[in-house]
């Protein structure tokens, strides 16, 4: 059983002129415990729109989406809030550090929602997470007063301070020059493996992406399974090294190709 | 138990975070809730002072006045009407009573002698119209048996003796044919600016060593002729004043009368009270203040609406990234309602503590008119009022925003 599997997922918005917008177009995708996913797409095809979907943040339109076997379709609201706050880690392109916080209230901030020994105890839970941040010594630090790759630091920190189970990683370099984003980067698969959790990356930078085990390309709301190497570069709205182009819908899903 | 604490907590830090926009949200909620525990306080010391000038004059709630006169050759003796309501006293455990008589008396002045009103009272008329000398002390248990006859006399007294005040011990010749010395003891305020000169003495003592008419009888002077004004006081019964109270004021009126009417035959028994029936004004002046304190507390009401419908606005994307760290809509909806009502709690702490201090300070002589002797304490009542209505308010004012706040989408909110 798949942590999170997706199942002929659709999205789709109505527009004020009344016709409807298909942002996912039946994305079939499951991410087991510890693996490393990738999701590279073009700015507007509905990466921002898979990862909320998969972090509970929205829901399908269509199709199917189970969180540990479970259809999150059978959970309340307030389960699914609680489970999203319990089980995924949220790094934004934009840091979203609360701002006139402290690094380390910032990453206090998600404990006030836990329970039992980590509402309690979340002073030194946050402490600890930022010293295997590399930030111990920048905890009563403004975010304001912190560098972008800091900034990011911080967010990571507080995406993993509850410990959890998935990391929806939304263009966690966008923000960053190429060597900062490469730091991060390395921390963030570093953390992840340590912890066991799942971290699913959507970026459009193919070298972030080509750190994971498995690659998607999402255009037009098609996910589409590809193999991405370190020297994988656009090619217009194409990746460089596309490894498949079957729908990703299709199953039993393809074993990607290399384009040579 | 995690998630109330959490939400207060989550609230606190909001506070502490944007102490500024607290600031300003809640100076308007602190000053009325200074208003209105204020107002109250202020209020409730008018009343007392008012009140006590009721009481200098009429007596303290309830004063009954039992006033008697003799229908008849057949009525009783003074004596014994007096040996009777001293019975009285006892079986109903009246504490506080003093007889009243006024006389006029021939007394030694600088510029002569002259006839004055003296006032022949017991010691606990001064707990009974509350008297507080302006100089010197009011009768105590000493007077009663002291060598000499004491006095408390009043300012317009003391400067017919060509004195301004008590340091030279003054005393002053009572009595006619055969006057005594009497020692000032004690100066009151004039009831009015031209008073009269008046003088207040003891009864029992004063009746010892003067008599009625002034003779001086303790100097060997005879019981008074027939016909003479000593002679015909003698016939009389001084007013006697009683303080009771207030819930058993209307049963004494009725035994007393009855208990005399029996003990004391041929004697015409009136028992009256002070019993204040107005109360209107005071209504009035309360709603005033509510009234005004209301008013306040609206105004900074929707100060605070307006200040936190823009803050919440300014916050979407905080809310959008909490709610990605697992906070519920009630939890959101909670947390945005506790920041204001503990913002306007607190806020209300202060207006309470300001209004402490103010009330503290207040220069109660200058406002109304004289000293309050029995100082109303602080309304904690008002001050609970105040923090409820604060707390109300906040909690009014934290819904609107509170229920924008759920309606954005997370994803929205995290865009914002």
């Amino acid at each position: 059983m798949s942590l999170l599997e997706l199942t002929d997922v659709t999205r789709s918005v109505r527009l004020p002129d009344d016709r409807l917008l298909h942002i996912l177009q039946g994305v079939t995708l499951s991410v087991d415990a510890g693996e490393h996913v990738a999701v590279v797409g073009r700015s507007g095809t509905g990466k921002s729109t898979l990862l909320n979907i998969l972090g509970l943040l929205d829901a399908p339109t269509s199709g199917e989406y189970l969180l540990e076997g479970v259809p999150i379709g059978r959970l309340s609201h307030g389960t699914r809030t609680r489970r999203r706050g319990r089980d995924f880690g949220f790094v934004f392109q934009q840091f979203n550090l609360l701002p006139g916080r402290t690094a380390l209230e910032n990453v206090t901030a998600p404990l006030l929602y836990a329970r039992g020994k980590q509402f309690w105890r979340r002073a030194t839970l946050a402490r600890q997470m930022l010293e295997r941040v590399g930030l111990g010594d920048r905890v009563d630090t403004m975010p304001d007063k912190l560098s972008g790759g800091e900034q990011q630091r911080v967010a990571i920190a507080r995406a993993l301070v509850r410990g959890p189970r998935v990391i929806l990683a939304d263009e966690p370099t966008g923000a960053l020059d190429v060597e900062t984003g490469g730091s991060v980067m390395d921390l963030l698969d570093e953390i992840a493996s340590q912890t066991g959790a799942a971290l699913v990356t959507i970026t459009h930078d193919l070298a972030v992406a080509a750190r994971a085990e498995r690659q998607y390309r999402l255009t037009e709301g098609v996910l589409v399974p590809i193999r991405l190497d370190s020297g994988s570069d656009w090619v217009g709205d194409v990746p460089t090294l596309v490894a498949d182009r079957s729908r990703a819908t299709e199953r039993p899903m393809p074993e990607p190709e290399v384009l040579a | 138990m995690t998630g109330i604490v959490g939400a207060i907590v989550e609230a606190w830090d909001e506070l502490r975070i944007h102490k500024l926009r607290v600031l300003l949200a809640l100076i308007g909620v602190a000053c009325a809730v200074t208003a209105i525990t204020s107002v109250t306080a202020v209020i409730a010391m008018l009343k007392q002072a008012t009140q006590e000038q009721t009481d200098r004059q009429n007596g303290r709630q309830i004063t009954l006045m039992v006033s008697a006169y003799p229908k008849g050759q057949s009525a009783a003796t003074p004596a014994e009407w007096d040996t009777a309501f001293g019975e009285l006293l006892d079986r109903y455990s009246i504490t506080y009573a003093s007889r009243d008589a006024w006389l006029q008396v021939p007394v030694r002045l600088a510029a002569g002698k002259r006839t004055i009103q003296i006032r022949t009272v017991d010691a606990d008329l001064g707990t009974i119209n509350r008297i507080v000398p302006v100089a010197g002390r009011w009768f105590t248990d000493v007077d009663e048996t002291a060598f000499a006859p004491t006095l408390v006399v009043n300012e317009s007294f003391l400067h017919q003796l060509g004195l301004n005040d008590l340091s030279s011990h003054p005393t002053v010749e009572i009595g006619d044919r055969a006057p005594v010395t009497a020692t000032i003891v004690g100066v009151m305020a004039n009831d009015w600016p031209q008073a009269d000169p008046l003088a207040m003495a003891l009864y029992t003592p004063y009746h010892r060593w003067i008599g009625a008419d002034g003779s001086g009888i303790q100097s060997g002077g005879a019981a008074p002729p027939e016909g003479s004004m000593a002679a015909s006081m003698n016939q009389q019964v001084p007013t006697v004043y009683l303080w009771v109270p207030s819930d058993q004021a209307h049963e004494l009126t009725e035994r007393i009368t009855q208990d005399m009417q029996s003990v004391a035959p041929g004697w015409q028994v009136d028992v009256s009270d002070n019993a204040y029936r107005g109360g209107g004004l005071g209504r009035a002046t309360t709603y005033v203040g509510i009234g005004i304190g209301g008013l306040a507390l609206l105004l900074g009401g929707l100060g605070l609406v307006n200040i936190a419908l823009v803050t919440v606005r300014y916050r979407i994307r905080e809310i959008g990234i909490r709610r990605s760290f697992g906070a519920t809509s009630g939890r959101v909806f909670f947390g945005v309602l506790l920041e204001s009502v503990v913002a306007t709690f607190v806020a209300g702490l202060v207006g309470v503590t300001i209004s402490v201090a103010i009330i503290k300070n207040i220069p109660v002589d200058r406002l109304f008119g004289g000293g309050i002797q029995d100082m109303p304490p602080f309304p904690i009542s008002a001050a609970v009022v105040g923090m409820l209505c604060a707390t109300a308010v906040g909690a009014l004012a934290g819904i609107i925003p509170a229920s924008f706040a759920v309606r954005v989408r997370v994803i929205d909110a995290i865009r914002y």
